[in-house]
């Protein structure tokens, strides 16, 4: 603190909203020249306007959920965010509205999203251990390989894929979209490991061979221990792709007791008419919640997790 | 770093270094294989063995039932006298020109607001980013049809302001741009990776400028954008590349149709009606080939055209 004060402050605009911050105000430096009201209403003026733009990007999931307890008649004339009473009706009715409860088509989607963590977890982990500590021949043109296979389009292969699934009768259950997580096919991730698994010393494996560790256990008891974050990042990644994936599960699982939450919610907009929006929405607000859920308890490894990789 | 200067490094220096320690090597080859069998398992099984046999299909007559017969190139000749796909590739070209540069636009500038230690910086930066991650759902795409529907949220608004709205998302002329504004608001993931990239400017290049006198713009143009051009291209190439592949919102939007009148007709889209509603297999392996090479151009652009805007300190 006493460091910063005591360093000139650069005084132009860019640098005087953070100096602000950081003095909260309360004692003002005798060494400043100038005086600190009008970088202080500026800020003030820029959180104005971020707290209304946030408040925009926030207004249509605010309305969603109010609109989620409103009789259906009235969602579209009464657009106030305050609802006049809290129904639920819309919940039991978009509950029980398709063919299956809407539970079925969440544990669905939960299954899915178990074995896909455990795939990527597991096979994303070991490959990144050979690509970050193992030397093998032809250790960078697989690695090229790898982060090209990042980029390619997953369309190329949903032809053929589909039809070496439907051959091997694969077709409405869920190994279509579990097998691949656990043969790493979410290159993403291994390459986010990679990155983790460079930055933990040498010298710890190095160690541990000498007291006659191998590989296995390396990789079990000092890597994959010293590499939780990369590991959460991974977690909850996988958790919000999977759970909001749709062209997979809408091409894979096509008979309704094996729909997933995305896939059956779809079905919403087929099915029924202007009078049920009220329990398309719950149902909506149902889907959202794992993923807010997520990202509420995982923030802090999903900003780690795009700033170093960039995944979105 | 980044998938993308890590490519960039991998490829370029090959040769020497790898070549140099497939030698010195310690033999660790049968360990490596056991690590990464799943991995080439699912490169071989999922990825490469499909998109040869993709490849193959895609010269091929093949509608799932019957086994596939050989017609040459003529699915692509077909292509290209196929007006609806030549639709789709309109308006999967108008997305992604508009949708990106918009989305890294406004990322940058929200980036740009929110650096210089702002008080309540994770608060925002939570709020901003949360559409990111509920963006390509199933969910918000239903309710992107409310909010740009005839009676919606955005016609609400309007009205108070004596505006008579109409139907952006049943109008041909608009529902295509209620997609782009979808885009648009999920901007917090390039938010966040321009926050990491502007973090990383020394603070005494600023220092230093303005000790030279030079204004806020100055700084800007001079400073800022020049050591953030690696991470502006970062993200437009993965921007781009993910683009190109947009399909559920296009999908739950126009209900699965991509009208009206065609208007939101996304390649992928077009693709998995042909697919998988008409079954034509082989003419959707042919497209997806199309897309990938269309793709990869883009890419390849996007690598080319870096050399003259983007700054590397290393080079």
């Amino acid at each position: 603190m006493t460091d910063l004060q005591m360093r000139p402050d650069p005084a132009a605009g860019v640098h005087a909203s953070r100096a602000d911050a950081r003095h909260g105000g309360t004692d003002a430096p005798a060494l400043r020249v100038r005086s600190p009201w009008p970088s202080r209403w500026r800020a003030l003026l820029k959180h104005v306007g971020l707290i209304a733009l946030a408040l925009v990007m926030l207004y249509p999931l605010i309305w969603l959920l109010v609109s989620s307890f409103k009789p259906s008649e009235l969602i579209f004339r009464d657009v106030s965010l305050v609802p006049s009473e809290i129904d639920t009706t819309n919940y039991t009715a978009g509950w029980n509205a398709l063919q299956y409860p809407f539970s079925r088509y969440l544990l669905n989607s939960a299954l899915i999203v178990l074995g896909s963590l455990v795939g990527n977890l597991v096979s994303c982990s070991m490959a990144a251990y050979a690509f970050a500590r193992l030397q093998f021949r032809g250790r960078q043109l697989w690695f090229a390989i790898m982060l090209m296979s990042i980029m390619l389009p997953f369309h190329v292969i949903i032809v053929p894929q589909y039809v070496l699934f439907s051959r091997l009768e694969w077709i409405n259950t869920f190994l279509p979209l579990i097998v691949p997580k656990l043969l790493a096919t979410d290159a993403f991730f291994i390459f986010l490991m990679v990155q983790f698994f460079r930055g933990i010393p040498k010298e710890l494996d190095e160690a541990a061979r000498l007291d006659g560790c191998g590989h296995g256990r390396i990789y079990l008891q000092i890597m994959l221990p010293l590499s939780m974050p990369a590991l959460a990042t991974t977690a909850i990644f996988t958790f919000i792709w999977t759970w909001n994936d749709f062209f997979s599960q809408l091409i894979f699982l096509t008979r309704p007791d094996m729909y997933t939450a995305p896939v059956a919610l779809r079905t919403f907009i087929d099915a029924t008419g202007q009078s049920s929006w009220g329990p398309m929405f719950a149902m909506s607000i149902v889907s959202l919640l794992p993923v807010f859920l997520a990202f509420l308890l995982g923030q802090k490894y999903l900003v780690k997790g795009i700033a170093t990789t960039g995944i979105k | 770093m980044s998938v993308v200067s890590e490519f960039r490094r991998t490829t370029g220096r090959r040769g020497a270094a790898g070549a140099a320690r497939g030698v010195t090597g310690r033999g660790e080859g049968k360990v490596a294989a056991v690590f990464l069998a799943p991995w080439f398992l699912g490169l071989f099984l999922i990825t490469v063995g499909p998109m040869v046999m993709s490849l193959y299909l895609s010269f091929t007559e093949y509608r799932l039932l019957k086994p596939p017969t050989w017609i040459g190139l003529e699915n692509y000749t077909r292509m290209f006298e196929d007006p609806r796909l030549l639709n789709s590739l309109k308006v999967t070209f108008t997305y992604v020109l508009t949708a990106v540069p918009l989305q890294l636009i406004v990322a940058l500038g929200l980036a740009m607001l929110l650096d210089r230690g702002l008080r309540g910086l994770s608060f925002y930066r939570s709020v901003f980013y949360l559409p990111s991650l509920l963006g390509g759902s199933v969910a918000v795409a239903i309710l992107w049809r409310q909010v740009f529907g005839a009676e919606g949220l955005v016609n609400a608004f309007l009205a108070l302001f004596g505006v008579q709205g109409k139907g952006w998302v049943s109008d041909p002329d608009t529902a295509l741009w209620t997609l782009v504004a979808l885009h648009v608001w999920t901007f917090g993931a390039p938010m966040i990776i321009f926050l990491a990239g502007l973090r990383q400017i020394p603070e005494m290049y600023y220092e230093a400028a303005s000790i030279d006198g030079a204004g806020k713009v100055r700084q800007f143009r001079s400073i800022t954008i020049p050591l953030l051009t690696p991470i502006i291209f970062f993200n437009l190439v993965l921007q781009v590349i993910g683009a190109f592949q947009s399909f559920t919102q296009a999908f739950v939007v126009s209900g699965g149709t991509g009208g009206p009148a065609d208007s939101t007709m996304f390649y992928t889209l077009y693709l998995y009606q042909k697919g998988f509603t008409a079954l034509q297999m082989g003419y959707a392996s042919a497209m997806a080939w199309l897309l990938v090479l269309i793709v990869a151009a883009m890419t390849a652009l996007n690598f080319l055209a870096s050399k003259y805007w983007v700054f590397y300190g290393d080079d």
